[in-house]
C-alpha cells in the first residue's frame, strides 16, 4: 500500500498537501484543473521533488529519503522516455541492469517483453525510427521488464489520436495485471479515468484528496471539479 | 585517454633513461644552440667522441631566458655548464655565485677585446649591424647618425625581449652616451616596427617589410654560403660597432667538474670553434687552424670594436633602456 | 569516483593558474609596485583590447547574419576557416597579416601601382586590425550559433505578421544580439588582454606595451618576480573586472557544431539584401582568408621537401595536442560534472575555475609551473607532459563553455529518466552523458588539439632537444635564418591543427543523433 502520510510540498509559492492512501493493485487517476500540481504529487512519489513535510511509505516503508531509481515504482513521463541515441532494446534492457550489462538470459527476457507490448523484431530500431505510439509502447515494456509494484503515469499519451489513446490504456492494465502494479496516472481526460477503471483522486485547490471511486465521483462532481469539467467541455 | 597519457609519460622518460651508464653532462644552454639546425648536434656529437660521457644539451629560450631560468633553480640546478650568456648578462650571472672559475689558460681570444673574467670563457662573438639588400638599397649610411636623418626604414627587436634589442641599446649607449636618447629621437620615425624577438624582425626584413633590420655583420655571410646569394650586407657605420661576446660558466654545483673542465678547454680546440662560422653564424673566439670559411673574408670588419665591460653593461642597461621607452613612446 | 575526478580535475586547474601565480610570488624579493609605464601599458591593454572586441564583434554581425540566412557553395568551408586565424600561432598570423597589408603587403602594393601612398599599418588601429582578424571569426562563430537558435518558428510568424526585415531585425534579432553579443565582447576582450607579440609588433614599438609584455620585461630584464607575478594579478584582475561589468551571467555557451545550416527566412530574397549579404561575405572572407593564402601560398614551395627532424617535431606536436585535447575533454567533463546539480554558487565557483587560465599570464604559467616542479621532479623529463597539460588548461576555458551548458541541457531532457532507472555514476556516463555530449565533446577536443599544436606554450623553459615540438621546429628554422623552410612548417602547422580540429569536431558529430 501506497501511504502519502501528512504530505506537503511547495514549488516557488505553490502549496500542496496530500494525506491519502493506494491500495497495492489499485488503478488510481489522478485528476484537475490545469496548474494544480498533479505533476508535481507524482514528482514527489517518484523522488524528484522533494518534500516539505511528512512521509511517503510503500508497504509500510518509508521511502521519504529514497533515490528516485530506488523507489519501488516505474514512472512514464510526457516525453523523453528514451534516449534517441539508444537502440530499443538498450532502452527496454536498462529496465533490467541500469549499466547495460546484460546476460543472454536478459536479453531474451528484454526481445520477449517488446513482443509482448506488439513490437516483436524491433529492437535493433532506434527510437526516432518509431511512432509515438509505437515508443510508448517500448516505454510500457520496460516498465514490464521492471515489475515494480507500482507504476506512475504522467500523461504519457496525451500527445496521441484517441483510438491509439485507449489502445494504450488497455495496454497499460494489461502491464499493471500482470505484475500486480497498482497505477497512479494523471490525466486530464475524465474519459481517460473511466478507461482505466478504478478511482480517482482528485487534485484541486492546494489538496489532494484521498481516492474515490471514479464512475461515482464524475458523476456527481463537487463544485472544484464540476467547474473544472465545464471548462473542459467548453473548449 | 589514460593510456595516451601514460604513453606519452613513458615516450619521455625512456628517452631520458636511454643514457646507460656514462656520466652525464647536462649544458645548459639557449634554444637554438640546440637546434637541429645549430652548433649542438655537430658539438654533442664531437665531445661524445672523446669524453666517454653523455653531453645532454638542454635549451632554454634565448641568453636572457637562459639567466632567468638559473636564478630560478638557483643552487640545486644540475646544469654543470651554462653556454650562451653574453657579457650584457654576465655581471648578474656572476651575482648569482652560481660559477665557478673556468681554469683555463687561453688568452689569446681573437676579437678585439682583453679577457680577463675569470668565471666566464668566451666561446663566439660578432658585431652588431644592421643589414640590408643591396639590390633594393643602393646608398647604405655609414653612421648611425645617418641613418637616423635618413628616410631609411629600419625593424629592431626589443630590448626587453630579445638580445640584439639590448645590444643595440647598449651599441648606442657606448657610441653616444648623453646624447643617445637624441639619437633614438632622429631613430624613431625610421623604426617601422620592434620585434618581439631576432626571426620576427628578419622575418619581417626579408618579406620587404623595411630597408634594413638589426642583425649580426655574420648574417650576410649565412645568404652568401648557404644561399649563394650575395645581395645582404650589412653596413659598416662609423661610429664603430657594438660587440656581442657569448661566453660558458661552469656551475660551482657541479657533479662533474672534471668533465666540465674538459668540456670548457673543448669548446675553445678547433672542434667545438670550426662548428660555430657556419652552425651558429657568429665568429668563432678562436679561430680554428682551418681559418674562417670561405666567404667570412667577404663580411665588414669594424674599425672601431664598441664593448662594455660587464659590470658598465648592468649599469647602463636600465638608463638606456629608459631613454629607448621615452624616445620611441613620444 | 566521478566526482573526485571532478575535484582533482579543479584542483588541478586551480594549481595551474593561481597555484602558479602564488609560486612566482613567493619568489618576490620586496613588494613591488608599479611604475609609470606599467600604468601605461595597463592603459594600453585596456584600449586595445576593448576596440578589439567592439570591432571584432560589430564586423561579425553582419556577416553572421549572412551565414545564418543564406545558402551558397563554399559555405560549409568557409564556415570551417573560420576557425583558422584563431588557432594560429602568433609568428605565422603577424607574417601572414603584413604580407598582405604591411608596407610592401598586397595592398600597398597594389595602391603603389596606383600611385598612391602604401598603407600604413602600424600603430593602435594595426594592432586592433590584428586582433579583429584573429577575433573576428570566432565571434562570428559565437553570433552565428545564437542566429540559429532563433527557432525557424519565430521567423514564420514573423514573415506571417508580413514583418519588414527592420521589424525582423528589432523583435526577433535584437533580443538574440544583446544575449549572444555581450559574452562574445567579453570573450575577445580576455583573449585580448594576454596579447603581446602582436600587440608590439603591429603597434609599432613599445607604445604597444601591453602587460604581458611588461611581465615579461620584468621576469627576464629586471627579474623581478615579485613585480612579475603583480602585473599578472592586474591582468587578473582587469579580466575579473571586465566580466563582473560586461556580465554578471556566463560565457556564451557551446559555439561548437550545427553550423552548417540556415535557417529559414522568408522575406529576404529583395536584390538589395542578397548583395547587401554577398559584399559583406565576400568582404569577409577575403579579408580572413588572404592573409591565410599568403601563408599557404609561401609554405607550399617547401611543404613536401621538409627536413626530417621538422616531421618528427610534426608527429611529437601531434601526439601532445592529442594527450591535450584528451585531457581537456577529462578536464572539462569531470568539472562540469562536478558542477552539476550544486548550488548556483558552487556552479559559478567551478565556472570561474574554469574560464580561469583565459585570464592569466601564458608566461607566468610557465615560470609558476618549473618553480613548482622543479624541486621535485626534472624539468626536461616532464617537457612534453607539462605542455600537454598546460595546453589542455588554456584550452578549458573555450571546452568547458561548450560542455557545460550541453550537459545541463542534457540533464533537462533525461535526467529524470536516468534517475527513474536508477542510472548514475559510470553507466549514466557511458551510456547517457558520452553519447549525448559527443558534439560538445568533438568540438573541446577539436579545439583543444588545434590549439595545443600550434602554442609555443611553456615548453620553452623545460625544452631538450630531442623534445622539440613543431612550432618550436619552426622557431628554431627562422633562428637559424631558414626562412622558405619555417614558411613550409607553417603551412604544415596550419594544416594539422586545422586537421585536427576537423577531425575531431566531425568524428563528434558523425554518430551524433539529433
Amino acid at each position: 500500500m501506497l501511504l502519502l502520510e501528512g504530505l506537503e510540498l511547495q514549488v516557488g509559492g505553490f502549496r500542496l498537501s496530500a494525506d491519502l492512501s493506494v491500495q497495492a493493485g489499485a488503478r488510481v487517476a489522478v485528476i484537475g484543473p490545469s496548474g494544480a500540481g498533479k505533476s508535481t504529487l507524482l514528482s514527489a512519489i517518484a523522488g524528484y521533488q522533494p518534500t516539505t513535510k511528512g512521509r511517503v511509505t510503500w508497504a509500510g516503508r518509508d521511502i521519504t529519503g529514497d533515490e528516485p531509481g530506488a523507489r519501488p515504482l516505474s514512472i512514464v513521463f510526457q516525453d523523453n522516455n528514451l534516449f534517441p541515441h539508444l537502440t530499443v532494446a538498450q532502452n527496454v534492457g536498462l529496465g533490467l541492469s541500469p549499466s547495460l550489462r546484460l546476460s543472454a538470459d536478459q536479453q531474451e527476457r528484454v526481445a520477449d517483453s517488446l513482443a509482448r507490448v506488439g513490437l516483436p523484431g524491433l529492437g535493433d530500431r532506434k527510437p526516432a525510427q518509431l511512432s509515438g505510439g509505437q515508443q510508448s509502447r517500448v516505454a510500457l515494456a520496460r516498465v514490464l521488464l521492471r515489475a515494480r509494484p507500482l507504476m506512475l503515469l504522467d500523461e504519457p499519451f496525451a500527445a496521441l489520436g484517441p483510438a491509439l489513446k485507449a489502445e494504450m490504456l488497455d495496454l497499460v492494465k494489461e502491464v499493471a495485471a500482470e505484475t500486480g502494479a497498482a497505477v497512479l496516472m494523471v490525466t486530464h481526460d475524465p474519459d481517460d479515468a473511466r478507461r482505466l477503471g478504478g478511482q480517482t483522486i482528485l487534485v484541486d485547490g492546494g489538496r489532494a484528496e484521498a481516492p474515490q471511486d471514479t464512475d461515482a465521483l464524475l458523476a456527481d462532481p463537487p463544485p472544484g471539479l464540476r467547474a473544472y469539467l465545464r471548462g473542459d467541455g467548453a473548449d | 585517454m589514460k593510456n595516451q597519457i601514460l604513453a606519452a609519460t613513458l615516450m619521455t622518460l625512456a628517452t631520458s633513461a636511454m643514457a646507460e651508464d656514462l656520466p652525464v653532462l647536462r649544458v645548459l644552454t639557449y634554444d637554438s644552440f640546440v637546434s637541429d639546425w645549430g652548433p649542438g648536434p655537430l658539438i654533442e656529437a664531437a665531445f661524445e667522441e672523446t669524453c666517454d660521457c653523455d653531453l645532454q644539451l638542454v635549451g632554454s629560450g634565448d641568453g636572457a631566458a637562459l639567466l632567468a631560468r638559473l636564478r630560478l633553480e638557483g643552487a640545486r640546478t644540475d646544469a654543470d655548464i651554462v653556454l650562451g650568456l653574453d657579457t650584457n648578462l654576465t655581471a648578474a650571472a656572476a651575482a648569482t655565485g652560481l660559477f665557478a672559475p673556468h681554469g683555463q689558460t687561453t688568452t689569446n681570444f681573437d676579437f678585439p677585446a682583453a679577457w680577463d673574467d675569470p668565471l666566464f670563457l668566451p666561446f663566439d662573438w660578432g658585431y652588431f649591424a644592421f643589414v640590408y639588400d643591396t639590390t633594393k638599397l643602393a646608398d647604405a649610411p655609414a653612421s648611425l647618425q645617418a641613418l637616423a636623418s635618413s628616410e631609411i626604414s629600419i625593424v629592431i627587436q626589443d630590448p626587453r625581449t630579445s638580445t640584439p634589442g639590448l645590444g643595440l641599446l647598449l651599441w648606442i649607449e657606448a657610441a653616444y652616451g648623453d646624447q643617445a636618447e637624441e639619437l633614438w629621437q632622429g631613430l624613431s620615425d625610421n623604426v617601422v616596427t620592434v620585434t618581439k624577438g631576432w626571426s620576427e624582425a628578419y622575418g619581417l626584413f626579408l618579406d620587404g617589410e623595411a630597408d634594413m633590420v638589426l642583425s649580426y655583420t655574420t648574417s650576410p655571410a649565412y645568404h652568401l654560403i648557404a644561399e649563394e646569394d650575395a645581395s645582404k650586407a650589412a653596413a659598416a657605420f662609423s661610429e664603430g660597432h657594438y660587440m656581442q661576446i657569448e661566453v660558458a660558466g661552469k656551475v660551482a654545483s657541479t657533479d662533474q667538474p672534471e668533465l666540465a673542465d674538459a668540456f670548457l678547454s673543448f669548446m675553445v680546440s678547433d672542434a667545438f670553434q670550426s662548428v660555430i662560422p657556419t652552425a651558429n653564424w657568429m665568429y668563432p673566439a678562436v679561430t680554428p687552424s682551418g681559418g674562417l670559411p670561405q666567404g667570412f673574408e667577404t663580411l665588414v670588419t669594424p674599425d672601431n670594436a664598441l664593448i662594455f665591460s660587464a659590470s658598465e653593461a648592468a649599469e647602463a642597461r636600465d638608463t638606456a633602456l629608459e631613454r629607448w621607452l621615452t624616445a620611441l613612446t613620444q | 569516483m566521478i566526482r573526485a575526478i571532478g575535484a582533482a580535475s579543479a584542483a588541478l586547474v586551480a594549481a595551474a593558474t593561481l597555484g602558479t601565480l602564488a609560486a612566482v610570488a613567493s619568489k618576490a624579493d620586496a613588494l613591488p609596485r608599479l611604475t609609470p609605464s606599467d600604468w601605461a601599458a595597463i592603459r594600453f591593454t585596456l584600449t586595445q583590447a576593448v576596440l578589439s572586441a567592439v570591432v571584432s564583434v560589430l564586423l561579425a554581425i553582419p556577416v553572421a547574419r549572412a551565414l545564418a540566412r543564406r545558402r551558397f557553395p563554399g559555405r560549409g568551408l568557409l564556415v570551417t576557416l573560420l576557425g583558422a586565424p584563431f588557432i594560429l600561432p602568433t609568428i605565422v598570423a603577424v607574417l601572414g597579416l603584413l604580407a598582405v597589408f604591411g608596407n610592401n603587403g598586397l595592398i600597398s602594393q597594389v595602391l603603389q601601382w596606383f600611385g598612391f601612398e602604401p598603407v600604413h599599418i602600424y600603430g593602435l588601429h594595426g594592432v586592433v586590425l590584428a586582433h579583429v582578424f584573429l577575433n573576428m571569426p570566432l565571434a562570428t562563430r559565437l553570433i552565428l550559433q545564437g542566429w540559429l537558435a532563433i527557432p525557424a518558428e519565430r521567423f514564420r510568424l514573423a514573415a506571417s505578421l508580413d514583418f519588414s526585415p527592420a521589424d525582423t531585425l528589432r523583435y526577433l534579432e535584437v533580443p538574440m544580439l544583446r544575449a549572444v553579443a555581450p559574452g562574445a565582447l567579453l570573450l575577445i576582450f580576455l583573449i585580448c588582454t594576454t596579447s603581446f607579440a602582436v600587440a608590439l609588433t603591429l603597434g609599432g614599438g613599445p607604445r604597444g606595451t601591453t602587460v604581458e609584455l611588461a611581465i615579461y620585461q620584468a621576469f627576464r630584464f629586471e627579474f623581478d618576480l615579485g613585480k612579475a607575478a603583480l602585473l599578472a594579478l592586474v591582468q587578473f584582475g582587469i579580466c575579473a573586472v571586465a566580466a563582473v561589468l560586461i556580465l554578471q551571467a556566463a560565457l556564451p555557451a557551446g559555439f561548437g557544431g550545427g553550423l552548417d545550416r540556415t535557417v529559414e527566412r522568408w522575406g529576404i530574397s529583395t536584390l538589395g539584401l542578397r548583395l547587401q549579404d554577398a559584399a559583406v561575405t565576400v568582404l569577409a572572407a577575403l579579408f580572413l582568408v588572404t592573409p591565410l593564402a599568403v601563408i599557404v601560398a609561401d609554405g607550399l614551395p617547401r611543404l613536401l621537401t621538409l627536413p626530417a627532424e621538422v616531421l618528427e617535431a610534426a608527429v611529437r606536436s601531434l601526439w601532445v595536442a592529442l594527450v591535450a585535447a584528451a585531457l581537456t575533454v577529462v578536464l572539462a567533463l569531470s568539472m562540469a560534472l562536478l558542477a552539476e546539480g550544486r548550488g548556483a554558487a558552487w556552479r559559478g565557483f567551478i565556472g570561474f575555475l574554469g574560464s580561469l587560465s583565459i585570464a592569466v599570464s601564458p608566461l607566468v604559467i610557465g615560470t609558476g609551473l618549473f618553480i613548482l616542479l622543479f624541486p621535485i621532479a626534472d624539468p626536461v623529463a616532464l617537457a612534453l607532459p607539462v605542455t600537454a597539460l598546460v595546453n589542455a588548461v588554456m584550452s578549458l576555458p573555450f571546452a568547458y563553455r561548450a560542455v557545460a551548458p550541453a550537459l545541463a541541457e542534457t540533464d533537462l531532457l533525461f535526467g529524470r529518466l536516468s534517475a527513474s532507472l536508477g542510472m548514475s555514476g559510470w553507466a549514466r556516463l557511458r551510456l547517457v552523458v558520452l553519447p549525448r555530449l559527443r558534439r560538445p565533446l568533438g568540438f573541446a577536443a577539436g579545439l583543444a588539439a588545434a590549439l595545443s599544436m600550434g602554442d609555443l606554450g611553456v615548453i620553452a623553459l623545460f625544452a631538450a632537444p630531442e623534445q622539440a615540438t613543431l612550432p618550436m621546429q619552426l622557431y628554431r628554422l627562422m633562428a637559424s635564418y631558414r626562412m622558405e623552410e619555417a614558411a613550409g612548417a607553417a603551412l604544415l602547422l596550419l594544416v594539422l591543427s586545422l586537421a585536427l580540429f576537423w577531425v575531431l569536431d566531425r568524428g563528434g558529430r558523425m554518430r551524433a543523433v539529433a
